[in-house]
């Protein structure tokens, strides 16, 4: 366990990309190529300096930035490398200021990296939480938005100077779309940055030690199987979480809908488990796992897939028939399951009329 | 009209000759420092054996590990130039920036970014800069280097870039030899380039080697046309191979499982092939490997081409074993190739599995009486633990609950049970050269992996244009067209893209022409 975290070295990397990607719980993109970015940044002589978000000044100037795109995209055209940093300076010159520091809007997936990798390059620190504590697929599933601030003005930047700024929009669902259909244009990848925030106001409203929380968890399952324990029950301990089965895929069905990966896979339970079936939902992330045909964990709690022989997380995509996973479930942080956030956030904000979020068992 | 399948391993080089489905001999010879030397000892033998008149050979195929092995090694690599073309993207990450220092200083660590490459729905992020192309080559040229591997943004969706760029640079470097990354991997631009980039690094090795299999074939008095097997179970001409020296990496595992699948009759299976040093235990689905879903590391270097999905243990034949009760130890470490010197049985110092094999009965060679001191419950003991490591590799493998069979294979399968849990274990005849066998029957394949949109065109459509190609391919490769058949087929819709873009990664397998 760590201390308070100060500042991210090139030692915590691979712990991290390991927790972003547990957090990701599916998706949000494979953290991989952000920790070889930060590595080389590193390399340069660059410094990832960390801030706990408790000692974020009120007056701080602070922008939530990251990556957009397709998680495919990404793994293929990389990025030019300043893509996010270009967008950071778009809206302080929209906005005439400086920022103080930054922060990750997404600790799950890809977008754990992007803000570290910025804050190497921009000199300004990253702070200790993000604004989802996990992975979903649009901008205004994010606590910023949720607790009443307005992302727009917005800019996005691509790889060959291209800045669009989205100076405003009814809301940011229509944030989302526009970013959305300007980022296709944009050859499915870009940096994008929205409208500072005050301190005092990110201090309410990010979910809080995520970098912490990746880092440590990724540490957890390293040395779990350096020394032959289990990883799995390692995360579990860790996170306050609960098994809920481990089971090999039986079904694995995936498509398209609206630019989303939607499907489920179906589970027969093995080891303790062997008498029950399990079913987990899927849309770009995994959002709902029923034992038995009857609901157990949904979103916004974490429904996390690991291998069940080492721990590390299995993302939508490589998921494949006859895995044999562990299936977790993690409590989501209180401010993702408050009334407000549930309206953007909770089961029906995924098409799930007929699900009502309660809290998982126990947490 | 016969066949001869040759696996050329670490330790053994196995030679089987075959007529249609019969096996008529198998052998097993010591692999030499030359390769070739065993080769022509191991197919000479394998002949004579059989009686088989070496006129009646129509083809002959090889199973290698020599180019796994030059990359875990670091040896007989050739300076490379890697040209990526990307600009202004993926500048933020160079080529090999994910590889050990030490392999990356043998291949010379030199890299280009140079203007080019395309976006997911075939649009050019910027066109192919020509003075610019110029000028690499010339540097290209003036640091000596003879190998080129090429790499552009999104070429598994349009190869252009990369032929265009190959086209100019050989104009000032008519001599190089080249590597497209999109002939070679799927998306995920690091692993496809790292894996252009060490192919093009083993293409003079890979020419040497050909040649040399040739003379070795040669001066058995085999003419025929000789074939190296890939890590799919299928096989590659010649020219084939000396330009993707690549795809023959885990090509071992794999001719062991499809030669298991061969000699049992079994397509679903689960496959223990037991050498000297490890047990590799993979899954045969449809007579074929099931493929890894991740990243595999070759020699440190991340890849993402098709490996078969193997986990490998410490026990083997020449398995040391130390201890008693709690402290019990079976492996990892292995006498290796002093098996004939070390163990007991042969009157070394060293207890092995062979030793507690001949022990138990299960084999009978060496000196039995040198093992006079071991007790029968000792013996079982061992036997146990033995039995309990399988068992977690097999449970492992295992993607169904149904009772499908274990093969067992390989040398040291002795060592196998005659049940594995809940599942029978199946012994084949000549399971000691089942890779030999495999590499007999290798197939030809065609394979395509590609982004289609289905905003003008169905699903099916898309599949059916993508099998056409894949088709074609194998045709073009030497398949006998009526014998095509599909493999495997995938589609995976990319997320957060509207216009419904899909991945489809399809491979058809046809046998090899006469």
């Amino acid at each position: 366990m760590t201390d308070v975290l100060r500042e991210v070295t090139d030692a915590d990397l691979d712990a991290i990309e390991i927790g972003a990607a547990i957090l990701g719980t599916g998706g949000g993109g494979n953290p991989y190529i952000g920790k070889l970015r930060c590595r080389e940044e590193l390399k340069k002589g660059n410094r990832i300096p960390v801030i706990p978000l408790a000692e974020v000044p009120d007056d701080w100037l602070v922008v939530s930035l990251g990556g957009i795109g397709a998680p495919v995209v990404g793994v293929e055209k990389i990025e030019e490398g300043e893509e996010c940093l270009r967008a950071l300076r778009a809206v302080e010159k929209e906005m005439d200021v400086k920022v103080d520091a930054l922060i990750s809007a997404e600790i799950g997936g890809a977008n754990s990296m992007e803000p570290m990798l910025t804050a190497a390059q921009a000199g300004l620190p990253v702070i200790d939480g993000d604004g989802m504590g996990r992975a979903f697929p649009e901008m205004q599933m994010c606590t910023w938005s949720i607790y009443g601030h307005r992302e727009a003005p917005a800019a996005m930047a691509d790889e060959k100077g291209s800045i669009v700024v989205i100076r405003d929009t009814p809301d940011d669902v229509w944030l989302e779309r526009i970013a959305r259909a300007v980022v296709v244009t944009m050859g499915a990848a870009a940096g994008l940055a929205t409208q500072p925030m005050r301190g005092d106001f990110v201090k309410r409203a990010a979910v809080p030690s995520t970098i912490t929380q990746a880092l440590n968890l990724g540490r957890a399952v390293l040395l779990a199987n350096e020394n032959n324990t289990d990883p799995v029950q390692t995360v579990i301990d860790q996170e306050n979480g609960k098994l809920l089965m481990t089971g090999k895929i039986v079904d694995l069905e995936r498509h398209l809908k609206g630019g989303f990966s939607v499907g489920h896979i179906s589970l027969e339970g093995f080891g303790a488990f062997e008498r029950d079936t399990g079913r987990i939902d899927l849309q770009n992330e995994f959002l709902v796992f029923r034992r038995n045909d009857i609901v157990e964990v949904c979103v916004p709690d974490l429904v996390v897939v690991l291998d069940s022989d080492t721990g590390l997380p299995i993302t939508t995509e490589m998921l494949r028939y006859g895995q044999r996973i562990a299936v977790l479930g993690l409590p989501a942080h209180k401010l993702m399951r408050s009334a407000e956030a549930l309206r953007v956030v909770g089961p029906a904000a995924f098409g799930y009329d007929d699900i009502t979020f309660v809290p998982m068992e126990g947490t | 009209m016969l066949r001869i399948g040759v696996d050329v391993g670490g330790t053994n080089t196995d030679a089987v000759v075959m007529q249609g489905d019969k096996i008529l001999s198998g052998v097993k010879s010591p692999t030499t420092e030359d390769v070739m030397s065993g080769v022509v000892d191991a197919v000479e033998r394998a002949l004579s054996d059989a009686g088989a008149d070496k006129a009646q050979v129509t083809a002959v195929m090889i199973g290698t590990t020599h180019f796994t092995n030059a990359v875990i090694e670091r040896r007989h690599l050739a300076r490379t130039a890697a040209v990526r073309l990307c600009l202004p993207a993926a500048q933020c990450l160079p080529p090999m920036v994910d590889w050990p220092d030490d392999i990356r200083e043998v291949v010379g660590g030199r890299f280009w970014m140079a203007k080019g490459g395309n976006e997911f729905d075939g649009r050019e992020i910027s066109p192919l800069d020509m003075d610019e192309l110029d000028g690499i080559a010339a540097e290209i040229g003036a640091a000596g280097i003879k190998s080129i591997a090429i790499t552009s943004v999104f070429s598994p969706v349009s190869d252009e870039m990369e032929r265009g760029a190959m086209a100019r640079l050989a104009k000032i470097l008519p001599d190089a030899d080249f590597t497209l990354s999109s002939e070679i991997g799927r998306l995920g631009i690091l692993e496809r380039e790292n894996a252009a980039i060490m192919n093009a690094s083993l293409r003079a090795l890979s020419e040497r080697t050909v040649d040399a299999f040739g003379r070795a074939l040669k001066k058995v008095g085999l003419n025929c046309p000789y074939y190296i097997t890939q890590n799919d179970g299928t096989l590659m001409s010649r020219e084939f191979v000396q330009s993707y020296p690549v795809l023959t990496f885990a090509s071992g595992p794999t001719n062991s499982m499809r030669g298991a699948a061969f000699l049992s009759g079994k397509t679903d299976a689960i496959v223990v092939d037991v050498g000297g040093t490890t047990t590799d235990v993979g899954a045969l689905v449809k007579g074929f490997p099931r493929p890894a879903s991740t990243t595999v590391d070759v020699g440190g270097v991340r890849t993402n081409f098709r490996m078969p999905d193997v986990f490998a243990i410490g026990l083997g034949g020449g398995t040391m074993i130390s201890g008693d009760g709690d402290t019990l130890k079976v492996g990892p470490q292995s006498v290796g190739y002093k098996l004939t010197t070390d163990a007991l049985i042969f009157g070394g110092k060293t207890l092995t599995t062979s030793d507690v094999a001949v022990g138990l009965g299960l084999a009978d060679f060496g000196d039995k009486n040198a093992l006079s001191s071991l007790e029968p419950a000792y013996l079982d003991a061992v036997k146990a633990r033995i039995n309990e490591m399988l068992t977690n590799a097999v449970e492992r493998m295992r993607v169904s609950p149904d009772p499908i069979p274990v093969l067992a294979v390989g040398g040291g399968s002795i060592l196998v049970p005659e049940k594995i849990g809940d599942l029978p274990v199946i012994r084949p005849e000549h399971f000691s050269v089942a890779n030999a066998v495999g590499a007999a029957i290798g197939q030809i394949s065609g394979e395509v992996d590609r982004i289609y949109s289905l905003e003008n065109k169905s699903r099916e459509d898309a599949l059916g244009e993508a099998r056409k190609e894949a088709t074609d391919k194998a045709i073009a490769a030497g398949a006998k067209p009526e014998s095509i058949e599909l493999l495997d087929q995938e589609d995976v819709p990319l997320a957060y893209l509207p216009g419904n873009a899909t991945r489809i990664r399809l491979k058809v397998v046809g046998d090899m022409n006469d």
